[in-house]
């Protein structure tokens, strides 16, 4: 029941700029007290830009914050949490060394008559704090020894008790099992009852209508629309999103994958086999076929990007092994898994991807070089070649192939990223969230991409938190739970409801102890 | 839709700072070049010029190795002790030759890094740690190798790599300049030194693209070991005497000055090689100016300190509000 | 200078398929934690035993009380380094520091005893405080901020002593001499005032605000500042508070000998490391004790005293037992961090 009154928090016509990009143009956003507001747009769209302007890490270049109708401008995060606007982000933001108790009453840490932190009252107010949401762990223990689920909730306690007016969830659900999930909208209706505004930013349109008061679309920096979310049509939220027509968003589907692929033979050319590695993979076992796009599914925290890191080497495994086109790699390393014709892109391109500094010709021939090279010098006509090919087939954008490449766009790094893997004439292509983080034309393009590369006899793994890009994309899906292979959807049952089902059946089964 | 772009004033606020770092030090160069020229007596006569020269170059040889290593993000804090063993161990070899000693010297200060090297690359500590444990042994080690006495060189051939000119220009120099040249050949035209930079520019990116991460670190390190000796002996020969506890004093100090002044990012990813070469001599015109026109040691340093400052204050990375 | 935390760290915060709760660790993992916290005072027991029973001078009164005085003031100076080092820093000026303090301390003597430390306390609080501002507003890295202050210092205090010409003496029979050169059961005054700062050090980490706040920083700068800290003060108080016990150790050192030295402290920065290291802080920050470093302090004047013991070893092999210890410590302390099971 949400009341159209005076909003508690409200963003009215902020711009905000970065060096080559617009984040947001002209935003207006308005939070009631009492009210859960969806913020949902693409990758790119300008939410997480939003939530920091919110929350005093950024401050708007143009425009103005009103809270409790005053207009406030926060110096930095602290301020705005003074205020009393308490956050929860999709990364856990808790300092992992420190035991749970801290972690909840760091900066507010109960004393004693003599001004000396009382771990006593701390340890037995953090226990009570947590049974409240059924959360059941030691308060004493490290808070990086909790599972990734425990620890956002532990992140929920700490953004709750605050006494907060307003608290902003981005992707809350990402790591938490459908219990967890349970609990999170509990607390969300008793923060609605106390009267506190709830910002929720998610792409889980499923949570999104069972919580969700109101929705405010987000897309390319600017509002498109704002309004209830009861009457709103899922089809017609999709394609304000997406900025397409409805009709053709149901006809063509969200994504822009083709439909499925016939594998070239059944003849993998990947086998893992038992990928094992203490609390973290599980006995992990699938096919890889030529031609075919096997997605891997799964919640985040499920093991997805280690099994395609222990696939190549990357994340050493305590047994298993990895068989490419009948022949079982002796060594697990990057280095092997290249020469053996196996690729992976990594999900965080910032962390593990492109080298900033370099050009955007240096970052494409990086595990090329090589091949590029005659008695270890450089050969620059070499190299220079390749690049051209492959700056033109995946059109990267770019001033020269001299750029550095931190100057491009999202999308165009993601391109020089592909260029890097490609250019080595991979056999088996591993995409790890390959659409993550740039804008929608960029994203069209490395679908269709994917679906050209399959349709050439490629065999491409993908991972996709996007569950429509992933049952759209893939021909298979591989779900993964806790480390573990659940289940294995093929034909008919690749789509977003029996993928649903196949991550929580699990869930539910383990859930009696 | 594409993305909107937008030119904004912190854009070229950013390009200034750019060229400031990478420009700088030639500038200040320049200017102290001039500024001596013009009120220094004698500054350009050419026995001051061989002076400052002779005196700038170990400092040169050091810092390219140390150039190398903060390339990839690391740092070698045992450069100066290293300098120091290879100044007592030529001694202790000059009776089975020149050439044996040296190489032996050179193999003191290979040993030292590829232990660096080790316990940053396999074991995978922080350079600072790796390197602070030689770097408080390494002086004790040579020490005690020494008996910590001052040994006089006799020596005639290594007198004269200390003395003598090829060409006209010391020997030193020479070798220097030599070495500056190999370096920028390495870094910017061969696969070893564009991998080093691609590995300081973002290690895990590196390691996933199959790059020999540990193989170039390792390499790296014995490099900049075996620099850092030959530094020490060519030090030595110009002494004419090895002095252990003296040797090296501070070099590490000058050489991650130099490094850092000549525009080199300590987070790694680019290595300057020039600007490397600019940096010491800036130190060392720095000095001398001050030197010459009376001004106390103290103040030196103090110059020194700001500079350091000001540099890596105008180098470091901006992060958007 | 970067403090880059490792892949190795990335990968394995991801993954989570335990199920809720804590996985009970296992035996090895508790004891490596254990080995962990309390490794420096067992090594120090046994080397104590070890050194008592090989020489029979060590384990009389006199030589302990040597011990104690001669550690006092590294201690005082490895506490301060204590707090940068847990923050996620590192200060590279607190040798010079030490040097200009003493020098300055002798210097004001002349006037009695409160000016004695209070000048020392204000130059060299004002050092700490400016690294501190470079470090949290300027964002420079420490290492090189200190590394400056290092030269700046000393620069300064050549300046004052004319190149190191001058040596400033404190008056004889002073209450300022007596602070350093008075004892009390056997004991100099220096070692109880040493006590009494890792006390008061110890008392402020574990059990304040403000200690909690300097272990957050250290563990997770950008979870601390999005959890509302006021990271930049936090940085700035830490720093200062090296400076200040930096500038305290040589002001006291002074009135030991009676003199401000010009050419001490040179290398004392690594020594406070090394203890600091050897007692079980991690490098990285986020995790680390006061007693940890006062045992770190003492191994490595017990070490320094069986050396001198044996008489005929050169004091340079002090510097070489200790860079050994230095890097098997820090060996086993990555080893021991990565076996205990930080996701």
């Amino acid at each position: 029941m949400t009341d159209a009154g005076a909003p508690i928090l409200e963003v009215v016509g902020a711009s905000k700029r970065f060096p080559g990009v617009l984040a947001l143009a002209d935003v207006s956003f308005a939070l009631a007290p009492g009210e859960v507001h969806a913020l949902v747009g693409e990758n790119g769209a300008g939410k997480s830009t939003l939530i920091k302007l919110l929350t005093g890490v950024y401050s708007p270049d143009s425009g103005e914050i009103r809270y409790a109708g005053e207009p406030v401008s926060f110096a930095r995060p602290l301020d705005a949490q003074a205020a009393g606007i308490s956050t929860i982000y999709q990364e856990v933001n808790l300092i992992p060394l420190m035991s749970v108790a801290r972690n909840l009453y760091l900066g507010r840490e109960p004393r004693n008559w003599l001004g000396l932190v009382d771990f006593r009252r701390m340890h037995r107010e953090a226990g009570a704090l947590l049974d409240r949401y059924g959360i059941d762990v030691d308060v004493r223990a490290p808070l990086g020894s909790l599972g990734l689920g425990a620890q956002q909730m532990v992140a929920l306690a700490r953004a709750v008790s605050v006494n907060a007016r307003v608290v902003i969830m981005d992707e809350p659900t990402s790591s938490l099992e459908p219990r967890e999930v349970d609990t999170l909208f509990r607390v969300i209706g008793e923060l609605r009852e106390q009267g506190v505004g709830t910002a929720y930013v998610s792409h889980r349109l499923d949570e999104l209508y069972r919580i969700c008061d109101r929705v405010t679309v987000l897309r390319d920096g600017r509002v498109v629309h704002t309004g209830p979310l009861a009457g709103l049509d899922r089809l017609r939220l999709v394609s304000l999103m997406l900025g397409r027509d409805v009709a053709e968003v149901r006809r063509h589907g969200l994504t822009q994958f083709s439909d499925s692929h016939a594998a070239v033979t059944n003849e993998p050319v990947l086998e893992a086999r038992n990928l094992t590695k203490r609390h973290v993979l599980s006995d992990v076992s699938f096919d890889v076929r030529p031609g075919e796009v096997t997605g891997l599914g799964g919640l985040l925290g499920s093991g997805r990007s280690e099994t395609a890191k222990a696939i190549v080497g990357a994340l050493p495994v305590d047994h298993g092994s990895v068989v490419v086109a009948g022949r079982r790699l002796r060594r697990l390393s990057p280095a092997a898994a290249i020469r053996a014709g196996i690729s992976l892109l990594p999900e965080d391109r910032k962390a593990e991807g492109i080298i900033p500094d370099l050009s955007v010709r240096e970052n494409i021939v990086l595990a090329a070089m090589p091949r590029l090279s005659r008695a270890g010098v450089v050969s620059r006509a070499q190299q220079d070649r390749i690049v051209d090919a492959f700056m033109k087939r995946l059109r990267i954008k770019a001033a020269s192939p001299n750029q550095k490449v931190s100057e491009l766009s999202g999308g165009n790094q993601q391109k020089v990223m592909l260029a890097r893997w490609l250019c080595l004439n991979p056999k088996v292509l591993l995409l790890d969230e390959p659409t993550r983080g740039i804008d929608v034309g960029a994203k069209a393009e490395v679908q269709q991409l994917i679906d050209e590369l399959a349709q050439e006899g490629l065999a491409v793994v993908l991972i996709s938190s996007d569950l429509e890009e992933l049952v759209e994309g893939a021909d298979r899906i591989v779900v993964l739970h806790a480390g573990g292979v659940v289940d294995e959807l093929t034909g008919d049952d690749v789509n977003e409801s029996h993928l649903m089902a196949a991550v929580a059946q699990d869930a539910g089964e383990r859930s009696h102890d | 839709m594409t993305e909107l772009t937008v030119s904004t004033p912190s854009v070229d606020r950013h390009r200034i700072a750019r060229y400031l770092q990478v420009y700088g030090v030639y500038a200040a160069v320049a200017v102290l070049l001039i500024f001596n020229a013009l009120f220094t007596d004698n500054f350009l006569a050419v026995s001051n010029l061989r002076t400052q020269l002779v005196q700038v170059s170990p400092v040169v040889i050091v810092a390219l190795g140390m150039a190398l290593v903060i390339g990839t993000e690391g740092i070698d804090l045992s450069v100066g002790s290293v300098m120091a063993l290879a100044a007592a161990v030529l001694p202790m070899y000059l009776g089975y030759g020149v050439v044996p000693a040296i190489l032996l010297a050179l193999l003191a200060g290979m040993a030292v890094g590829a232990l660096n090297g080790t316990l940053v690359a396999v074991v995978r500590l922080q350079p600072i740690v790796a390197t602070l444990a030689l770097f408080v042994g390494g002086r004790g080690l040579a020490l005690v190798l020494a008996g910590g006495q001052l040994k006089q060189i006799h020596n005639s051939t290594l007198l004269a790599i200390g003395g003598d000119d090829v060409l006209g220009v010391p020997v030193i120099v020479l070798v220097a300049a030599l070495l500056a040249i190999a370096v920028g050949f390495v870094v910017q035209r061969t696969t070893f030194g564009r991998q080093l930079v691609a590995i300081g520019g973002n290690r895990a990116a590196s390691q996933l693209a199959g790059l020999p991460v540990r193989r170039v670190l390792l390499v790296t390190y014995i490099a900049c070991g075996a620099f850092a000796a030959l530094a020490g002996v060519l030090a030595t020969a110009r002494l004419t005497a090895s002095d252990p506890s003296a040797i090296g004093n501070l070099m590490e100090l000058s050489a991650i000055t130099a490094v850092v002044v000549g525009g080199t990012p300590l987070s790694g990813g680019r290595v300057r090689v020039l600007g490397t070469v600019a940096g010491a001599l800036l130190m060392q015109l720095l000095r001398a100016t001050l030197i010459k026109h009376d001004l106390p040691d103290s103040m030196a340093q103090m110059v020194q300190a700001v500079i350091i400052l000001v540099a890596v204050y105008v180098a470091r990375e901006r992060r958007s509000r | 200078m970067t403090y880059s935390k490792t892949e190795a760290t990335v990968i394995e915060t991801r993954a989570e398929p335990a199920p809720d709760g804590v996985a009970a660790p296992r035996r090895t993992e508790q004891a490596a934690a254990l080995l962990q916290r309390h490794g420096a005072l067992a090594v120090l027991i046994v080397v104590v035993l070890i050194a008592t029973m090989v020489f029979p001078s060590f384990g009389t009164p006199d030589n302990a009380h040597n011990i104690a005085i001669q550690s006092s003031f590294l201690a005082v100076v490895a506490l301060g380094m204590t707090f940068v080092i847990i923050s996620g820093g590192i200060d590279l000026s607190v040798g010079s520091v030490f040097a200009l303090g003493g020098v300055l301390a002798a210097y004001a003597s002349r006037w009695g005893l409160l000016p004695a430390l209070l000048l020392p306390l204000a130059v060299c609080g004002l050092i700490g405080a400016v690294n501190g501002v470079l470090v949290a507003k300027a964002r420079m890295p420490a290492f090189i901020v200190t590394l400056a202050s290092l030269l700046g210092a000393r620069g300064l205090l050549l300046a004052i002593t004319h190149q190191g010409a001058d040596t400033f003496l404190v008056p004889k029979d002073s209450a300022f001499a007596k602070l350093g050169q008075g004892t009390l059961a056997g004991f100099g005054y220096p070692v109880y005032l040493a006590v009494a700062a890792f006390a008061v050090g110890g008392l402020v980490l574990q059990r304040t605000r403000l200690g909690q706040s300097v272990y957050a920083v250290g563990g997770s700068e950008d979870a601390a500042s999005l959890m509302g800290l006021p990271v930049a003060r936090i940085k700035i108080v830490v720093y200062l508070a090296s400076g200040l016990l930096a500038g305290f150790a040589g002001a006291l050192n002074a009135a030991r000998l009676s003199s401000g030295v010009t050419i001490l402290g040179v290398g004392m920065e690594l020594d406070a490391i090394a203890a600091v290291v050897i007692g079980g802080t991690l490098l990285v920050g986020g995790a680390g004790t006061v007693s940890g470093t006062l045992c770190g302090v003492l191994l490595l004047g017990t070490i320094q005293n069986m050396i001198n013991q044996i008489g005929s070893l050169d004091s340079s092999y002090q510097s070489v037992v200790s860079g050994a210890f230095l890097i098997v410590v820090v060996v086993v302390q990555t080893y021991l961090s990565r076996t205990q099971r930080i996701r």
